[in-house]
């Protein structure tokens, strides 16, 4: 039973996505401040945090940097108000895996947390072939999920882990972002792209990429990214 | 616009120049004229009345001389000497006595003389004299009376012997002539002058009148903060501070309108705002209604479902008012990504399970790549065809190709045509408007009535045009005009 973590101020919208969600079975703690989040994150060790960004005190970014600070590989799902782009892009930034845009109907939140999950614990799209990948210094193990780097563990949030193994099981072949939204975060085709630019980025920094050019994660400009096996 | 060329001719400038040209012209004849006249009064004045005091000196001198009565010889030696007395030589003399007369030169006809003058000196004693012109030539003719110095016998002064004189006027004439080239080479320095003055004072008036068209035109442009500068208190100064007054009502009225709709539109944005707390409550437990709706009886299920479909509804009728209420608070940001438009829409219409129901025309994979927001566009064609599957009829179809503005500037052309009545013509033009129901009994539909504003906005930002129109053969069309920017102006990507 996946474990949910709704850090959401207003009653009525933390009584009713929490509701909702313990019927779709999962096993939800709902708080309503992110103090109170954080220490939960803690106490309940969910698989997955809702985040409502607009929170009083303690704002959501902050509560969305504090968590990476604890746990690098806990998927994080934003709860948004579309138009609030700002938020959504440093929300993404600071290490949110996705986000949703309120009012939300509980199916497709609950679609959302399914794809996470899926990305941290299931399979690749690949077929997960269990072998370990040396690329350089870069080791990517596809059946264990794990990547190091110079023997290094580097922990990678699911869609992290998920982009890396999917742009380094084509290498050399181009992914465009649309392709890269459906197969990582399994959104439609029309989905925000800054899901995957702001992604590209957190995982070139963990990866520790130098910064004017990368060595694995590469751009190809107006068509998207690839993966160099060198 | 530009105006044709000859009605500059009528400006101002040309106006003013010719006006001074004429003041200065007409009062540099009439001053030239007037000194002329007083000038050459004088100098002739001057130079008879020389000639009359020389004469009667000489005369006086040389009457003495003459026997009395004289007889001809007398007469004529009498006219030489006289004359003699001129040293030029110019002096020509005729001694008369009764029926006799005498010239100082022999022969001479002495045609100047003119009987009046005759008559007047043999009238009265009097010094007569009279300009006579002869041919292009002018001469002064003087005649005199010879009189007695002492009382004769019968008191009378008169000896009957008259003198007469003849001078011509060249010096004069050269005098007068030579006043006339100054005058005349005064009067083109001054109507040159008058010209100067003439563009310097249209230069004054054009000035702020240039100014103030320059002010009008900033203002129609909507820069309605333009003012001018008043200075001086003439009636240009009265009009640039009529000016200013009225830009600063107008600027007040427009602030206060713009006030008012920027109020009600933030209104609208808050209430929406405000709506989306109870609804996220509302949506996130619709599918619980759904699900249990099967299991009640009959009158709640209703009910329950009705909350159900109706909160969908109420959802994006909110998320639509603002998506609006960002385009109006210029909020709304392109998130640009080069994508491949005949996939995109392909997608659009698959995610809605359309593709069996449109008919495509599309381009090739990779044929027409495009920067555009893929979310926008996704909202615009679904929009658009949406709109077509419910107005209009089928057949639908979806059309893309590329093609170049006027200008020569590629652009993605994007049509959806339907197969029903087409759009009446009073509501063509009012189709992109918000809530704008084209048919009063429809009054609910199942978009929001913010589809189409949403669509034309979208197609907005992007630089695009979109456009309804009727077809010859029956049914509307919709099109899409999006400009392909050149792929040198992509964003610098981060790393």
């Amino acid at each position: 039973m996946p474990r949910v973590l709704l850090i959401e101020d207003d009653r009525a919208v933390r009584e009713g996505v929490a509701l909702a969600l313990r019927r779709q079975g999962h096993e939800v703690a709902p708080v309503a401040t992110g103090e109170d989040g954080l220490e939960r994150v803690r106490s309940f060790r969910p698989d997955v945090v809702v985040l409502d960004l607009m929170l009083p005190g303690m704002s959501g970014l902050d509560v969305c940097s504090r968590i990476r600070g604890l746990d690098q590989t806990l998927p994080i799902v934003m709860a948004t108000a579309r138009g609030d782009d700002e938020d959504i892009v440093v929300g993404l930034e600071a290490g949110a895996d996705d986000y949703v845009v309120k009012p939300v109907q509980a199916r497709v939140l609950e679609a959302r947390i399914r794809a996470v999950l899926r990305r941290a614990g299931g399979a690749p799209a690949t077929g997960g072939i269990p072998k370990i990948d040396t690329y350089g210094d870069l080791s990517v193990d596809r059946a264990g999920l794990a990547v190091a780097r110079g023997g290094v563990p580097v922990p990678l949030a699911p869609s992290e882990l998920r982009l890396l193994l999917t742009l380094s099981a084509a290498p050399g072949q181009v992914f465009s972002r649309q392709q890269l939204l459906e197969a990582v975060w399994e959104h439609s085709y029309h989905g925000d792209a800054r899901l995957v630019d702001a992604c590209v980025r957190r995982l070139r920094a963990k990866l520790g990429e130098p910064t004017r050019e990368p060595r694995h994660i590469q751009t190809v400009r107006g068509f998207g990214y690839r993966f160099a096996a060198r | 616009m530009r105006r044709p060329r000859l009605p500059q001719l009528r400006g101002l400038r040309i106006r003013l120049v010719l006006a001074f040209t004429l003041v200065a012209a007409v009062t540099a004849g009439t001053t030239g004229a007037l000194t002329f006249r007083e000038a050459r009064t004088g100098v002739l004045q001057q130079s008879q009345d020389a000639v009359i005091q020389q004469l009667r000196t000489q005369v006086g001198r040389s009457a003495p001389d003459l026997a009395f009565p004289p007889d001809e010889d007398a007469l004529a030696r009498f006219a030489a000497d006289v004359a003699r007395s001129e040293p030029s030589g110019t002096w020509r003399v005729l001694a008369a006595y009764g029926r006799l007369s005498a010239t100082s030169a022999p022969g001479d006809r002495f045609t100047e003389l003119t009987p009046a003058v005759r008559e007047a000196v043999g009238s009265s004693m009097a010094t007569v004299f009279q300009r006579v012109a002869v041919g292009d030539r002018t001469a002064l003719v003087v005649g005199m009376s010879v009189t007695f110095a002492q009382v004769p016998v019968k008191g009378v002064y008169a000896s009957g012997v008259h003198v007469f004189l003849t001078v011509p006027q060249t010096t004069e004439r050269a005098y007068v002539d030579a006043l006339v080239t100054a005058a005349e080479r005064a009067a083109v320095p001054a109507l040159t002058l008058a010209v100067l003055l003439a563009l310097l004072a249209a230069r004054g008036v054009l000035r702020p009148v240039r100014a103030l068209r320059h002010a009008t035109r900033s203002i129609a442009e909507g820069r309605l903060d333009t003012r001018l500068a008043v200075d001086g208190s003439d009636e240009l100064a009265d009009l640039s501070h009529t000016f200013n007054e009225t830009a600063a009502a107008l600027e007040k009225s427009v602030a206060e309108l713009r006030g008012m709709e920027a109020r009600a539109r933030r209104f609208a944005a808050d209430v929406s705002h405000e709506l989306r707390t109870p609804l996220a409550a509302m949506s996130a437990v619709t599918d619980v209604l759904d699900e249990e709706a099967a299991r009640l009886d009959p009158d709640t299920a209703t009910a329950v479902r009705l909350i159900s479909e109706e909160t969908v509804k109420l959802a994006r009728l909110v998320d639509d008012l603002m998506e609006i209420s960002r385009f109006d608070a210029g909020a709304a940001v392109l998130h640009l990504d080069e994508i491949d438009l005949a996939e995109s829409l392909r997608r659009t219409l698959g995610t809605r399970a359309w593709t069996g129901l449109v008919e495509c025309d599309l381009p090739p994979p990779g044929a027409l790549r495009g920067r555009v927001d893929p979310r926008r566009l996704d909202v615009v064609v679904a929009n658009l065809v949406g709109n077509a599957l419910r107005h209009g009829a089928r057949p639908v179809t979806l059309r893309l190709y590329d093609g170049t503005e006027p200008g020569g500037a590629r652009l993605a052309v994007i049509e959806v045509l339907d197969s029903g009545t087409g759009i009446p013509d009073d509501v063509l033009p009012h189709v992109f408007e918000r809530f704008y129901k084209s048919d009063a009994a429809r009054t609910r539909t199942e978009g929001s009535g913010l589809g189409l504003a949403i669509t034309a906005e979208n197609v907005r930002v992007h630089g695009g045009t979109v456009r309804a129109a009727n077809r010859p053969g029956g049914g509307a069309v919709f099109t899409v005009r999006l400009p392909l920017p050149a792929a040198e102006v992509l964003q610098e990507e981060p790393w």
